[in-house]
């Protein structure tokens, strides 16, 4: 058994058991983290089978950003552990019946029947100045460039709409109008006022 | 050397765990989440796996835009989560009913 193969199970194992963690676990923090490991976990495996730039955007956009947000949103809710566990006890036979089926349906198109018959053996080898990126950046900037402006249309939506959803006017708070602050002129504020000068009695 | 199968296996058990996941966590919207998470991250290993052996870049091209799509649903997503915590005092599905009239 290749070095190569080795790894591949090794990382493969610490993923199967991490998403494992993920649905068994009982507190949604372990949960989150137990994500964060599934994806470095895949980012090496996607390294491995040379998908350099795609293994290392998921370590930054979903470890750095997206379990970032899930974490901050896990934290923030008070939720009732307790309550949240009771009666999911009789769910675990149709879990497994459920995700057994699917497991077998998967096993049989690919291990069975071997995809149809599509002999797909090695990976073929690649030139030894391949450059992922390269790769990656000429497809999305020739072929795919007006996706990715709409992909860059559906972030700036989804930033605004994560906003817009999460803001609320509170009534009751003296919040400070900028605007109004800054176009005040001293004749509003300050009055002079002409009078005699008085004596001391 | 990693084969074809051996990844596609990988990716099916990945998207089995998660389909269970959904089952075993209905009563909270967060984890279902999460589970929606790993069965994307199952479905992208498929493509970087075809993408490599057939030697076509547009697979990484389409995990890219899932990448994407996701991002944006996990920001909208939880946004939705927190309003409806606000309201609510609840992430549980079953409490979410008022539509049933």
């Amino acid at each position: 058994m290749m070095f190569e193969t080795l790894l591949f199970f090794a990382f493969s194992a610490v993923l199967v058991g991490a998403a494992f963690g993920v649905i068994l676990a009982r507190n949604p923090v372990y949960s989150a983290l137990l994500l964060v490991l599934c994806f470095f976990n895949s980012a090496v495996i996607w390294l491995m089978l040379d998908a350099e730039f795609l293994g290392i955007v998921l370590v930054l956009v979903y470890v750095g950003a997206v379990m970032v947000l899930f974490l901050f949103v896990v934290m923030m809710l008070d939720v009732n552990l307790e309550e949240l566990r009771k009666g999911l006890a009789g769910y675990w036979p149709i879990a497994a019946v459920v995700a057994g089926l699917m497991v077998f349906a998967i096993l049989d198109v690919v291990v069975v029947k071997h995809l149809g018959g599509v002999s797909l053996g090695a990976a073929p080898p690649l030139p030894a100045d391949y450059s992922n990126t390269r790769v990656l950046g000429e497809a999305l900037f020739t072929r795919y460039a007006y996706p990715a402006q709409i992909a860059a249309v559906i972030l700036l939506v989804a930033s605004i709409a994560a906003i817009v959803l999460t803001l609320r006017h509170r009534p009751g708070v003296k919040p400070q109008n900028v605007g109004e602050q800054v176009r005040v002129s001293a004749k509003d504020r300050v009055r002079l006022v002409k009078m005699a000068p008085e004596k001391r009695p | 050397m990693i084969t074809l199968t051996e990844v596609l296996t990988l990716s099916g058990l990945l998207f089995s765990i998660a389909v269970a996941g959904v089952f075993l966590n209905r009563k909270n919207v967060i984890l279902l989440l999460m589970c929606i998470e790993l069965m994307l991250l199952a479905v992208n290993f498929n493509f970087v796996a075809f993408s490599r052996f057939l030697g076509d870049i547009n697979g990484q091209i389409f995990v890219f835009f899932i990448l994407t799509v996701a991002a944006a649903e996990a920001a909208i997503g939880l946004a939705i989560l927190v309003v409806l915590f606000r309201e609510r005092r609840s992430i549980d599905v079953e409490d979410l009913d008022s539509l049933q009239g």
